[in-house]
């Protein structure tokens, strides 16, 4: 009985987004707001954070390359050593929140909490989230990739600043935001003013809630906060429902050529795959060979399998080439017993990635 | 087995060290306990991140999550050494003639015993610093390799370049090798008397299924102890290229334990190695045998030093049991 075996990990979540798009007001809410909970905050720069009696700890981003080859395989080193600093004396707080500057890349510092063992041994990345500045998105997209990227890969994205545009801006902006990334929870705010609720203790890594979360994956209706642009098209999944074929009626906006976005060319794109029960022996080579081959273009993928004869609901969840799989929960009576799996990248070879799914279906 | 004097803290123990045979526990919250005819304390920073111990002036220099560089002496009184408000000093290391290197972000400092304060800039953070064993000169780890610096003459340093990431770095007690810890579960060396550019120059030591954390010369420098595996793992450093294509001891194994803490006595050729249980054993380089000093505790062992005779041992574990183990029973 170590004492790192009977602590419970501390949740950690990532807030991204520009220069401006209210990450500050966002943190300064958190730490302000009357919930009870301690917080941790490692900032790029003390800047404008208003709370003297937070734990606040300033750190120089440092991307780590790992020697193993793999362009992808990149971590915060600046983040292992705060971490293990702070948890030397965990008593202090209850969750850690990580500010990044405006121009960071977001998967290093997701793949921080995976890749190294000492990280993953004491913290459990909670969610990635994503401020976006209405107004200013679509010059952002414009003259950079790390603001797309920064979308493409959150669990959650405040569409913020949403009193300085008009209606039908928003909805554009909002269309856009959506086709960077279909499985994002959406919020629209004004001064970073949300329910923290939906910003904190998402679990969005966690394989057994990761997807009970996401809207990509949800088969009932339209979250209350939530409107749908123009592009989106999750709510078409129910209509496809008897259907085992790919719902190229909706999705024609991933497909490699760059999106009909109105405002912006986008480069990331998004696969979504639907099948019937899975012969694992084929899934698993399958999903490893992808992820092998294919990791340094998946910024994220998810997905519920059913396998052939399996009780239980399989989900999977992956950032570039790290990949974790665990059985969920039984599937419930009456559940229709499908799987799905969606893969937000770049350049990804839709016609391969849907051919080589299929061939790992159970034949009837 | 020896006697065992125990201490029970709150919290992460950082370091241990004796002065003037007194065993000193530092404490991740910042306060230093010793055991003088008694249990006693100095409150040195808010959060206690780094520890070196100054043999020449059997003091202990800590750095705090405070900014504050604290030098102590036996008696438990402290004294400020260098104050840089808000920064974390994750390094501190004792040099010669009463000089004290500490780093924060990516700036390396040395202050002399005059007062003055010199500057090290680096292109990355810096990870570890170590004084070589002769003459003012420090190695400082940091992404992709390590610089060394005089400190007292201006001019560019010595670049010893490996890719990747080096957390940590000691020099040989003779002076000739430089080795660090790295991020991928490795060590690497450089022989400093071999010529630039030589293959002979690099030394890759791997294997390991953890991180490398605790490193420990053993008496006269023929051996470097190294923590990261189930077992001591013990690199012989006798010959002139070190331990390149040689198989390195393995001291203490133990199926799925991990050694966590490494220590070499100060006169034999014998290492104390402390687990992830709290488990102690001593293990002799000569032929293996092995003494249990202390049974599994409550968290994993984190720190150890001998007292000068090598007669006792202090340790600490990440859970705040300490003690004292007393070889002569």
């Amino acid at each position: 009985m170590t004492e790192t075996t009977t602590q419970k990990p501390i949740p950690v979540t990532v807030l991204t987004g520009y220069l401006g798009a209210g990450k500050t007001t966002l943190l300064n809410r958190i730490l302000s707001e009357n919930h009870g909970r301690k917080y941790a905050v490692i900032v790029n720069e003390f800047g404008e954070i208003g709370i003297d009696n937070d734990l606040i700890v300033e750190s120089d981003e440092e991307i780590y390359e790992m020697n193993n080859g793999c362009v992808c395989c990149t971590v915060r080193g600046d983040l292992i050593r705060v971490v293990e600093g702070l948890m030397r004396r965990p008593g202090r707080f209850d969750a850690i929140i990580v500010e990044t500057t405006g121009l960071a890349d977001p998967v290093p510092v997701a793949q921080t909490f995976f890749m190294d063992d000492d990280v993953r041994a004491k913290t459990e990345l909670d969610a990635v989230v994503a401020l976006v500045d209405a107004k200013h998105l679509p010059l952002r997209l414009k003259d950079s990739r790390e603001a797309e990227d920064q979308i493409a890969f959150a669990d959650v994205v405040l569409l913020n600043k949403t009193d300085l545009v008009s209606p039908e801006e928003l909805e554009r902006i909002e269309a856009t935001v959506r086709v960077i990334n279909p499985s994002a929870r959406i919020y629209r705010t004004q001064r970073s003013d949300i329910d923290l609720g939906k910003v904190l203790d998402q679990g969005a890594f966690n394989l057994e809630r990761a997807l009970e979360n996401d809207p990509h994956f949800l088969d009932q209706g339209e979250q209350d906060d939530h409107v749908c642009g123009p592009d989106c098209d999750h709510d078409h999944h129910h209509h496809d429902h008897d259907h085992h074929h790919h719902d190229h009626d909706h999705d024609h906006h991933h497909h490699h050529d760059h999106a009909p976005s109105p405002i912006h060319d986008v480069t990331v794109q998004s696969i979504s795959l639907r099948g019937g029960e899975m012969n694992p022996e084929r899934f698993f080579p399958w999903i490893q060979k992808i992820t092998q081959t294919d990791g340094p273009n998946i910024l994220r993928l998810k997905g519920i399998i059913a396998f052939a004869g399996d009780a239980e609901r399989y989900v999977v969840q992956g950032v570039h080439m790290i990949i974790e799989g665990d059985h969920q929960r039984p599937w419930k009576e009456g559940e229709k017993r499908e799987t799905r799996l969606v893969f937000i990248g770049r350049d990804l070879d839709r016609e391969k990635l849907e051919r080589t799914f299929k061939a790992c279906e159970v034949q009837a | 087995m020896p006697t065992v004097a125990p201490l029970d803290l709150e919290g992460h123990v950082v370091g241990v060290a004796f002065l003037k045979d007194i065993p000193f526990f530092a404490g991740a919250a910042g306060t230093i306990h010793r055991l003088d005819q008694g249990h006693k304390t100095t409150e040195l920073h808010d959060g206690l991140l780094s520890l070196a111990y100054d043999e020449a002036t059997d003091t202990l220099l800590t750095g705090g999550e405070d900014g504050k560089v604290m030098r102590v002496s036996a008696d438990g009184t402290a004294s400020l050494v260098a104050e840089t408000p808000r920064k974390w000093i994750s390094q501190v290391a004792a040099g010669p003639q009463r000089a004290v290197a500490y780093a924060f972000g990516k700036t390396s400092y040395v202050r002399l015993a005059d007062g003055t304060t010199k500057e090290f800039p680096e292109e990355r953070t810096v990870e570890g610093i170590a004084f070589a064993p002769k003459g003012l000169r420090i190695a400082v780890a940091r992404y992709n390799g390590v610089s060394l610096h005089w400190v007292g003459i201006a001019g560019q340093p010595l670049d010893l370049e490996w890719k990747g990431a080096h957390t940590g770095v000691t020099f040989s007690p003779d002076g000739r090798f430089v080795v660090t810890s790295m991020q991928e579960n490795a060590l690497h060396g450089w022989k400093l008397d071999a010529k630039p550019g030589a293959e002979a120059r690099h030394m890759r030591m791997t294997g390991y299924p953890a991180k490398v954390k605790s490193l420990s010369w053993s008496a006269k420098g023929k051996w470097l102890a190294s923590a990261g595996a189930p077992a001591a793992i013990v690199w012989p450093f006798q010959g002139k290229d070190g331990p390149m294509g040689k198989a390195p001891l393995e001291l203490g194994t133990r199926g799925n334990t991990m050694v966590t803490t490494v220590a070499c006595h100060p006169a034999e050729d014998i290492v104390a190695i402390g687990y992830e249980d709290g488990m102690i054993l001593a293990a002799r380089l000569a032929d293996s045998k092995e003494v249990l000093l202390r049974r599994p505790g409550k968290g994993a062992v984190t720190a150890m030093a001998w007292n000068r005779t090598g007669r006792q041992l202090a340790f600490g574990s990440a859970a705040g049991d300490c003690g004292v183990v007393d070889l002569a029973g």
